[in-house]
């Protein structure tokens, strides 16, 4: 009975603490304009526990971006249901959203001229007056997100002088300074070495852990987000599979992920190898 | 981003030089006056009536129109700019002032078909900014609208440029079928002229300018938001539309309404938000405004001071001066820096 009772409290204590960020329900998302609509994926089911690290993966021109664009509400979806913190996302205006939700955008940002420090203030907007003037709580949240992101040395460096990984941790310190539960990255690891890849995607897992957010980035870089990541999105042309990487594997995941005949999927590694 | 000393230190510079240069523009002309006379002047106690004459019926109303217009269009460039996230956005460049030119083209041209009472009437300076500003705005419009659907920075550069040639041939055609004296008319205003500016003109001039800085500064943090581009602006909580709305409405009525009255001007929109970007080094638009208003009035002094030719009775277009100044500045700018940015 004792035992029972325990496990029961646990139970529920875990349930409080794994509160649910994003929710998927029967979603369909694609374009659509007057004359016809292209459905990308359908019937797209998961939902994200908070503090959780979940990496997008799929082939080229599967729709990752598709996805993203329409979990951060920059393309409205087709039907089925969307949720952020049990609300909508509908039913969420600019500013409300903006305080759930960041991204980091395959785009660069239109100004090189700006500094790191200028860049990361950026992401106060949605907390600050119509003047955008930064209190001390402002200022204190900024310079943790540049120690976050172990950028307080170059803050007052331009970002045209950065290299590309150091750009990739200036736009991680926006989103952080950004403040907001859940952040929403698309393929921050392009055009970074190994060495950055893992440095990105490591800082990634310490923010879930310490800081307690909820991340979801996509990726091309299958093996380390097998090694690293809590739960994955695997898109293939048939479905979306959810589960954490582990059990994925078990279940052939990614063995359809890519056509057979080039690469191939060794379970017992966690790896692609070329045939 | 609050204001940092440095930026105190460098406008406290810029009004110091601002207002030396408008006692240097006002005491040089085709009659030298002492700069000690144009200050007593200006206080309202002048000794000498023909100087004192001379100076708040000619020279004091050139240097404010001076301000104003140097001032606005370097604001509409820095806003272009941000806008069309492009460096070699100016209202110049993008075929603003060629949309200015259309409307007061068909004003000053189209009025001599409506003869008599009509005509005089639709010639008054309230009308001439309406079409003026009118015209910008319907550029930008169409410009706004293609970027929307062409995401390539370079083919806005193009398509501002053929707006410049359609509208440019527009106006041909409408001087092809009007007489002499409304052609000579728009002829005249077309070369650009701070001078010859009425009292009434320049508290129109005033009014547009103090509209648009207010739209510019009110519209700031968002300008500052669109430094990072249009999706990530949104995803900060942006309204982008109304937003960039109120940005083209502020461009407008500054580069239309000062293009109405002195003519299409270029180079200090494009040159002066660069050259201003040389001496401070913040992309904030809270200090940029400011900064770039005044660096553009100072600019357009410098250029009208050089175009009244001191010492003689000759006076160049205000158009050829800041083009003379300005190209070989974006040139500089270039070719020390390899890229422009903003």
């Amino acid at each position: 009975m004792v035992i029972g009772a325990q496990k029961k409290t646990y139970f529920l204590m875990d349930n409080l603490s794994q509160h649910t960020v994003i929710k998927c329900q029967d979603l369909s998302i694609g374009y659509q304009n007057k004359k016809k609509t292209s459905v990308i994926a359908s019937t797209i089911n998961f939902s994200i526990t908070q503090g959780t690290l979940v990496a997008l993966v799929g082939s080229n021109g599967i729709g990752k971006s598709t996805l993203l664009k329409s979990l951060t509400a920059m393309l409205p979806t087709l039907s089925g249901s969307l949720q952020i913190d049990a609300t909508e996302i509908t039913a969420y205006s600019a500013l409300a959203l903006s305080n759930k939700l960041s991204v980091v955008l395959t785009e660069a940002p239109a100004s090189k001229n700006l500094t790191v420090l200028e860049l990361v203030s950026l992401g106060r907007q949605p907390h600050t007056n119509w003047m955008g003037s930064l209190t001390q709580n402002d200022k204190d949240i900024i310079q943790q997100a540049l120690e976050d992101t172990d950028l307080a040395s170059l803050k007052d460096k331009s970002c045209f002088k950065l290299s590309d990984g150091q750009l990739q941790r200036v736009y991680i310190a926006r989103a952080l300074a950004q403040d907001t539960p859940l952040i929403i990255l698309d393929e921050p690891t392009t055009h970074l070495d190994l060495y950055h890849r893992a440095a990105i995607v490591k800082l990634l897992k310490k923010l879930t852990v310490e800081k307690n957010k909820t991340i979801l980035f996509s990726t091309h870089e299958i093996d380390l987000a097998i090694q690293i990541s809590d739960k994955m999105l695997v898109m293939t042309p048939q479905n979306i599979a959810f589960d954490s990487p582990c059990n994925l594997i078990k279940q052939g995941s990614f063995d359809v992920l890519f056509p057979n005949e080039i690469v191939v999927f060794d379970k017992k590694t966690g790896r692609f190898s070329v045939t | 981003m609050m204001l940092q000393k440095i930026h105190v230190r460098f406008f406290i510079l810029l009004s110091l030089l601002l207002v030396v240069l408008v006692c240097v523009n006002i005491s040089l002309g085709s009659v030298d006056i002492p700069a000690l006379e144009v200050f007593n002047s200006i206080v309202g106690a002048s000794s000498k009536s023909s100087w004192d004459f001379i100076i708040t019926n000619y020279r004091l109303p050139k240097a404010i129109t001076a301000i104003i217009a140097g001032g606005g269009l370097a604001i509409s460039g820095l806003l272009m700019q941000t806008l069309f996230r492009n460096p070699l956005a100016g209202p110049f460049v993008l075929g603003l002032s060629s949309g200015a030119s259309l409307g007061v083209a068909i004003l000053i041209l189209g009025a001599g078909a409506i003869s008599g009472v009509f005509s005089s009437f639709l010639l008054g300076p309230w009308s001439l900014v309406i079409a003026s500003a009118l015209g910008s705005f319907i550029v930008l419009l169409a410009l706004l609208a293609v970027t929307l659907k062409v995401k390539d920075t370079m083919a806005i550069l193009i398509i501002g440029l053929m707006f410049g040639s359609l509208t440019g041939a527009v106006v041909a055609v409408l001087s092809y079928f009007s007489d002499a004296e409304q052609l000579q008319q728009f002829v005249f205003w077309s070369f650009g002229s701070l001078g010859n500016q009425t009292w009434q003109g320049i508290v129109i001039i005033s009014l547009c300018f103090f509209i648009g800085l207010l739209l510019s500064v009110y519209s700031a943090k968002s300008l500052n938001a669109l430094l990072l581009g249009e999706n990530y602006a949104k995803s900060m909580g942006l309204k982008i539309k109304k937003n960039m709305l109120v940005i083209i409405l502020a461009t407008s009525i500054l580069a239309g309404g000062i293009t109405a009255f002195v003519g299409p001007i270029a180079f200090i929109g494009l040159a002066v938000p660069h050259l201003t970007r040389q001496f401070i080094k913040t992309s904030n638009h809270f200090v940029l405004i400011p900064a770039v208003a005044l660096s553009g009035a100072i600019l357009m002094l410098v250029c009208d001071t050089i175009a009244q030719l001191p010492g003689t009775v000759y006076t160049l277009p205000i158009n050829a001066i800041t083009s003379l100044v300005g190209a070989p500045v974006v040139i500089w700018l270039l070719v020390r820096k390899r890229k422009l940015i903003f």
